[in-house]
């Protein structure tokens, strides 16, 4: 098992290297320089626009640029934003909770219906709940993120009010974030009724942004089961008399469970990407959001620094599903 | 419908009572993006002036509220020597700084801030120029280093600045959110500290507001001054709820989960007209929107042809399909609005036929040319691809075919500088409501290369607006630049399309707010219906 670990951190090495290198292009590859961006229509001397560009040091050759960014990073880093100068990696902390508060809700829920589902309707193959459960995912998985969004805002908060508009919590509460965690900090903060906005406030966000990960499991779930329950093992333990739910809970779900696991994986990186929207509809101040605002403004060090950080946690999320691969599956630690 | 959206506003009443003291009024303002800093003097965002200038500090002289009228406020009163050269203000006295946790200050404001917030940016071996990384766009844009020469205290409440040249519009310049009046005793106790950055992230003005706590890209709060020199603002609290979607902020507006909002979906402004727990606050805008020539290329440099091209142009459809009819048809390079617009100018009349004579004068048949539309969406300017099919459609009635040409925006704003287009759609919104801001910085033979994206340096329009610069009574002022209209609707450098009007919908318990011309939302003096 060791090795195994070590291995897959082995490859973690490369991939790191890969990522700095295109996230380092990626930004510098679209058109526009961040010094004329941001003096707009107003516009700035050719003098004036040498000593920012000399300032931040995007005068250099861009090999030099790199190895420089290189350099810091191995530091630890990240540099400023050329817009709020702030250190990066501070900025990405700040906002950084929000977006995993909200991503932890997401895939929680899109667990706790998709992979249920998923496995009735392969048990229950050719169904009424079979074709529903397929027609409902399909429909969730095509939903547009931002009309979707809308169009909860404008039924459950604007026309029945039952839930928020949008933010993390009601402006009349007030306190330091602790954990920047709303959940724990409103818990922590002792005010009365914190704790059920910071619930509300969750509830729209977690549905739009669980809706295509959600979509995603139930379908993978019912095709490995129904790969699986036409195993030669399962027309065994039935043969054997086993009670059914011990067939399909136990033989058929541990090995329909392994392409399920890698696909809630992946979607790791889907819930990130659906973030950037589902953030902007509902005003949660996360990293998604952030990162549109520092592509649009060519931030080359905040966007540069995070996709780094997004990507590296990517690659550890995959990492260890990898490993909780190995324990479902000893065969792929042996091979790994 | 009305039923949980009455419920809702009560649940945040009943709710405001659990967790506000008594009798405090909160308003709910639902801002579009996060500020991208706290000290004005380094950006030139709308977003960020609302959040730092406008709300904790003051300048010398500001602008009235709802008006582009210039009244003193830090400054009492001030005079002009002879030659134009010397701006000497008498200061006002009793004016508090706002306390924070690390600095309370001892002494009230002085000639000291004034000088301290300026030669801050002007000089550069200033002990606090490079601060923060200390880039000063804006007083870069208004070419205050080539203007000031100095700043001088001449007792505790009297400074005079010294200037290179004559210039008219320094006063206005003055108002602006750049010009923000900082404390050097906070600077000072900063530098002292170690931490001379805390000045730009704990702001310390003398405004009517002071910062209590910012989240980013979530709220900014804000509770007002106790001793703030005008009077305590009406409001006890001031919240900003980030929400960059528009019709996020109007769903919040609806929910009175806010009570103001900017910039609305001009889709949605029907609904709003009906609602009725909404006002919707309207004005015409200090922008204005238009498609220059560069005059620097053949044909353009013809006049006839900048004329005839003027004529092809059908400018209400413009309005009606662009606008959605929110927007006037602009014939003069300023808005209504600024002093000195001069309603006497002609505009040119849709007259396809006029045009093609006028094109075939001057010998062009046949025109292939280009028509650059921005990417983005501006005020004066809603959606810059449709406003160049449509011109491209009435060119080709003419017989002039244009390709619609498109970049990123920041290479369309340096392309553009740079003169690679035939025609370009853009647009501009004041800073000061100074004529002087539109005619010489879009206009004037300085900004060829930079923002006079149509190359025109034209001698007897650049005589009248230096001119301008130069004499201090405003009725010369007035007279001076109507002449220059006059010369600039005969060169017709560009087709003056539109001025937009600004929408604010604002809830029906928000007493006394107003649009302000210059583009900020200033709170002091809005007060909550009980």
């Amino acid at each position: 098992m060791l090795r195994f670990i070590l291995t897959r951190l082995g490859h973690l090495i490369p991939t790191f290297l890969g990522v700095t290198v295109v996230a380092f292009a990626f930004i510098r590859l679209i058109p526009g320089d961040p010094i004329e961006v941001l003096a707009g229509e107003r516009s700035i001397s050719p003098e004036r626009h040498a000593e920012l560009m000399a300032q931040f040091g995007y005068d250099k050759p861009l090999w030099e640029q790199y190895l420089v960014y290189l350099g810091n990073l191995l530091q630890g880093d990240l540099g400023r934003s050329i817009v709020t100068r702030k250190p990066v990696v501070e900025e990405f902390m700040t906002l950084f909770p929000a977006t995993i508060e909200l991503s932890l809700c997401a895939i929680i829920l899109a667990i706790l219906v998709g992979l249920p589902f998923g496995i009735l309707a392969g048990v229950k193959r050719g169904t009424i709940l079979d074709h529903g459960v397929m027609t409902v995912s399909l429909t969730g998985y095509s939903m547009p993120i931002f009309w979707w969004g809308l169009l909860l805002i404008i039924f459950f908060s604007a026309n029945l009010g039952w839930t928020p508009v949008s933010g993390r919590l009601s402006v009349l509460y007030f306190f330091e974030p602790v954990t920047g965690f709303m959940l724990i900090d409103s818990l922590l903060s002792g005010e009365e009724g914190a704790f059920r906005s910071a619930v509300s406030h969750l509830i729209l966000p977690t549905v739009v942004l669980a809706t295509i990960p959600m979509a995603v499991i139930a379908r993978q779930t019912r095709s490995a089961m129904l790969e699986v329950l036409s195993e030669d093992y399962v027309r065994t333990a039935r043969a054997k008399g086993l009670p059914p739910l011990r067939v399909v809970g136990l033989h058929a779900l541990r090995n329909a469970l392994i392409p399920v696991v890698t696909v809630i994986g992946l979607q790791v990186g889907v819930l990130l990407a659906g973030a950037i929207l589902t953030e902007t509809i509902f005003s949660w101040p996360g990293i998604g959001k952030w990162m549109v605002d520092s592509i649009f403004r060519r931030d080359y060090p905040s966007v540069q620094g995070g996709l780094l950080m997004i990507a590296g946690i990517v690659m550890v999320v995959n990492m260890l599903v990898d490993l909780l691969y190995g324990l479902i599956n000893p065969r792929i630690r042996r091979t790994g | 419908m009305k039923r949980p959206m009455l419920s809702a506003t009560l649940a945040v009443a009943a709710t405001l009572c659990v967790a506000m003291p008594a009798q405090a009024k909160t308003l709910v303002f639902c801002s579009e993006g996060s500020p991208e800093g706290f000290n004005p003097a380094f950006y030139t965002a709308g977003t960020t002036f609302d959040a730092s200038s406008q709300a904790i500090y003051n300048r010398l002289v500001e602008f009235e509220r709802g008006t582009t009228n210039i009244v003193p406020a830090l400054a009492e009163d001030w005079t002009i020597s002879g030659d134009g050269l010397e701006y000497t203000f008498k200061l006002r006295k009793g004016v508090k700084f706002q306390t924070t946790k690390d600095f309370t200050p001892t002494r009230d404001f002085n000639a000291d801030d004034v000088v301290f917030s300026f030669l801050r940016q002007l000089k550069k071996d200033h002990p606090y120029h490079a601060v923060s990384g200390g880039s000063y766009e804006y007083f870069n844009g208004m070419s205050m280093p080539d203007l000031l020469k100095d700043v001088v205290k001449v007792d505790d409440h009297t400074v005079k600045f010294v200037l290179n040249r004559p210039e008219a519009p320094m006063i206005a310049n003055l108002g602006m959110d750049f010009a923000s009046i900082f404390s050097a005793e906070y600077a000072d106790a900063m530098m002292k500290a170690g931490t001379p950055e805390k000045v730009d992230l704990e702001p310390v003005g003398t405004g009517p507001f002071q910062l209590v706590a910012y989240q980013k890209d979530a709220v900014i709060r804000y509770k007002s001054h106790p001793g703030y020199w005008a009077g305590k603002a009406p409001i006890d609290n001031l919240v900003f709820a980030i929400t960059p979607d528009a019709n996020v902020r109007y769903q919040k507006l609806r929910a009175g989960e806010c009570h103001v909002m900017p910039y609305p979906n001009p889709a949605d402004l029907e609904a709003m007209r009906s609602d009725e727990e909404i006002n919707l606050l309207q004005q015409e805008g200090l922008n204005v929107g238009y498609l220059g020539f560069n005059v620097e290329k053949k044909p353009f440099d013809d006049r006839k042809v900048r004329q005839a091209l003027n004529m092809a142009i059908n400018k209400q459809a413009i309005i009606d399909v662009v606008f959605q009819g929110a927007g006037k048809a602009a014939k003069n390079p300023i808005p209504p609005t600024i002093w000195s617009y001069n309603d006497a100018v002609e505009d040119y009349p849709y007259d396809p036929e006029k045009a093609k004579k006028l094109l075939a004068e001057a010998g062009i048949k046949d025109l292939k040319t280009n028509i650059w539309a921005m990417p983005v969406q501006r005020p004066y300017n809603p959606n810059a691809r449709r406003m160049a099919e449509l011109i491209q459609a009435d060119w080709e009635k003419v017989g002039v075919t244009a390709e619609i040409v498109s970049f990123e925006w920041g290479e369309y704003l340096k392309r553009s500088k740079e003169g690679e287009h035939d025609t370009v759609l853009l647009g501009w919104t004041g800073d000061n409501g100074d004529p002087d801001n539109f005619l010489a910085v879009l206009l004037g033979c300085d900004g060829v290369g930079g923002s006079n994206r149509a190359r025109w340096c034209h001698k007897p329009f650049e005589g009248l607006i230096q001119k301008a610069k130069t004499v201090s009574e405003k009725e010369d002022r007035v007279e001076l630049y109507k002449q220059a209209q006059t010369v600039f609707k005969e060169e017709a450098p560009w087709v003056t399309i539109a001025h937009s009007n600004v929408f604010k919908p604002v809830r029906k318990e928000v007493v006394d707010f107003r649009i302000n011309p210059l583009g900020t939302h200033v709170f002091y003096g809005v007060d909550l219906k009980e």
